[in-house]
């Protein structure tokens, strides 16, 4: 039962640690904590259902391509949004207040065009299961673990090997001397924006095929527990966002074990704000939060 | 046109308020005490009461965020409690409306300043992200202990204020009254406060933390004192509000109503009054204008949002107020003294 449980947190840990590392990539460079992120899987999420149940493109073309539009929804969010902000100079907390304007429009829009109700998702792995040490591991669990990994061993490639995650780590590290070195800090932006979105998709996707289940709200609390995750690991580092994702799973699927599943939302937030007061840098943060 | 010629600015009102301060009070009391007598539809008076409800509350939040800088996204959560414990306490203990509006308040306090606690320690987005996961925690536990709040099912007739024996309904304008009253009330409040030497403090926090550590202003005592301040004003509003709508339950005090509030701060500009009313009753009446537009009235909350920061940060109404600074009489009497001597 307990292992069982560990199993089910695992595979729920994996699709928040994807949301987590959006968090943690436009954090990064940033300094922002883009809370239209929750609405960007939500709609990473809707947009494959049409493509894949509406439109009948196929599981693989529609889960792909909902991935490129999210994506380009990131993009869209940071040039219409963002950019006129940095550009302006204005105060951080504009840009916040920003993002959470922008999770109420996303999320509305959904609402309105594709209605408020719960949806069956298609569940593309089938019900089989393998048993494993006394417990049950269903394909749609070992398949959300796998599929996470590649995505993150690619984030990770992108990232440490590539010379545009050369330039992201340079932006991260400081803007100013990153532009004088020729970097398209906007450009540079724009890509890592595209990045969280296109990971949300691929989150919003497993997650809404692992409970078959997807509304235009879902976004909010994906959103916010990612979020505990990526402060738990340590907001704006890539492993950090993967470790404080899985524990958050864990966290949660213990939660419905020992307390009762009306408490499974709650222990997301009791983990972000007991880090939040004793360690706000997380697990592998570097020096963050400015102290008075 | 302004006198510096160059163009027309909407605080080219402010002087014009000021010169004739006298009359537009006299305009002002007559016309909001004349209300309810003038227009009688029960609907519209509502949707009054309802906006006067939602002033209180954007009157409560602007302390904080307006005046301190500190931006809650919880602030539902106040709202909530202020609203849940005079409910039951009305409902279960049948206690008269004041006293447990009080006691609301003082619950609403008590949890402000173990919310305040966490800006020892985190500073702008972060502490944002607390009051979400406050506002969301509150909501659960409303939710979760069903012996005292009824879970899911919230807390229904729940009964109006009294006062001796006069019950106060909307039919009979007593709620209409006592909202205005109640903001008149912590208007003045506010008002004083923020000519006070804590209101000088807060806005000091809110331009430069650390300025006014190096000038000796005990920051994290104010800011828990604004956490205090604004989360009673929100109780109050929630317990008026509980008691106006008269049913009540967990879901009523979403994080749409936490937005909602930081928008009506923002539109109308953060960190003044008049700012206040105006986005209250933009923001409460305008979708109630037509059905078709309560459909769209999410979307243009987020669109507000973004806009006002893309264009006028400062909020509708939010510009320097170019009148001369008014100093208090301890003050001038104080120079007073020290020219005699």
């Amino acid at each position: 039962m307990l292992l069982q449980q560990i199993f089910n947190g695992l595979a729920l840990g994996m699709g928040y640690a994807l949301i987590a590392v959006g968090y943690s990539l436009v954090f990064g460079i940033l300094r922002l904590v883009n809370f239209s992120h929750g609405s960007v899987y939500a709609f990473g999420a809707e947009i494959a259902m049409v493509f894949i149940v509406s439109m009948r493109l196929g599981i693989i073309p529609g889960i792909l391509l909902s991935m490129l539009f999210t994506g380009i929804l990131g993009i869209l969010i940071d040039k219409a949004a963002l950019e006129p902000l940095r550009k302006k100079g204005s105060p951080p907390i504009a840009s916040l207040i920003t993002t959470i304007g922008i999770s109420n429009i996303v999320t509305n829009l959904l609402i309105i065009f594709l209605g408020s109700e719960k949806r069956n998702f298609p569940n593309f792995f089938g019900h089989s299961g393998i048993h494993l040490l006394g417990g049950t591991v269903s394909m749609t669990q070992i398949m959300m673990c796998v599929i996470s990994v590649i995505l993150m061993l690619i984030l990770v490639f992108i990232v440490f090997r590539t010379k545009i995650g050369l330039a992201m780590r340079a932006s991260q590290q400081n803007a100013k001397a990153a532009r004088m070195m020729g970097i398209d800090v906007n450009f540079v932006i724009r890509f890592t924006f595209f990045l969280a979105g296109v990971s949300a998709a691929l989150a919003g996707v497993l997650i809404a095929g692992y409970y078959e289940i997807v509304y235009p709200n879902m976004g909010f609390m994906a959103g916010l527990k990612a979020f505990s995750a990526a402060v738990l690991g340590g907001i704006g580092s890539l492993p950090g966002a993967i470790l404080g994702g899985l524990i958050i799973g864990n966290a949660e699927s213990m939660a419905v074990m020992f307390l009762g599943s009306t408490y499974r939302d709650s222990v997301a937030f009791i983990i972000l704000i007991l880090v939040l007061i004793l360690r706000p840098n997380g697990l592998f943060g570097r020096k963050g939060i400015t102290k008075v | 046109m302004d006198k510096t010629g160059k163009k027309w600015k909407l605080s080219s009102f402010e002087s014009f308020a000021w010169r004739n301060a006298k009359l537009l009070w006299i305009i002002l009391t007559v016309f909001l005490l004349m209300l309810p007598f003038v227009f009688r539809n029960p609907y519209f008076l509502t949707v009054v009461a309802k906006i006067g409800c939602y002033i209180i509350l954007g009157l409560g939040l602007n302390l904080l965020t307006g005046y301190t800088g500190l931006v809650s996204l919880g602030h539902a959560g106040f709202v909530a409690i202020g609203a849940y414990t005079a409910s039951l306490l009305s409902v279960k203990a049948g206690c008269p409306f004041f006293p447990s509006m009080l006691a609301g308040m003082l619950a609403a306090a008590l949890i402000g300043a173990l919310m305040g606690l966490p800006t020892l320690r985190v500073t702008g987005t972060y502490l944002s992200i607390i009051t979400l996961g406050f506002g969301e925690i509150v909501k659960m536990v409303l939710m979760n202990w069903q012996s005292v709040t009824n879970g899911t099912l919230g807390v229904k007739n729940i009964p109006k204020p009294q006062i001796f024996g006069w019950k106060l309904t909307t039919a009979n304008h007593g709620m209409y009254f006592l909202i205005l009253f109640m903001i008149v009330l912590i208007s003045l409040f506010c008002r004083s406060l923020m000519r006070s030497k804590t209101g000088r403090a807060l806005r000091a926090i809110r331009e430069d933390e650390m300025a006014s550590t190096m000038m000796g202003i005990p920051v994290t005592a104010y800011k828990i004192l604004a956490f205090v301040l604004s989360a009673v004003i929100c109780a109050l509003g929630g317990a008026l509000y509980a008691s106006l709508i008269g049913y009540i339950d967990p879901n009523t005090f979403n994080f749409d109503v936490s937005t909602l509030i930081l928008s009506i701060v923002i539109l109308g500009g953060m960190g003044t009054l008049r700012g206040i009313y105006v986005g209250a009753i933009v923001l409460i009446a305008f979708p109630e204008l037509s059905r078709s537009l309560m459909k769209y009235r999410f979307v243009l909350y987020g669109a507000i949002l973004v806009l006002m920061m893309r264009f006028r940060p400062s909020g509708i109404l939010g510009w320097r107020s170019s009148l001369p600074y008014r100093l208090s009489g301890n003050v001038k009497k104080k120079l007073r003294k020290e020219a005699d001597a």
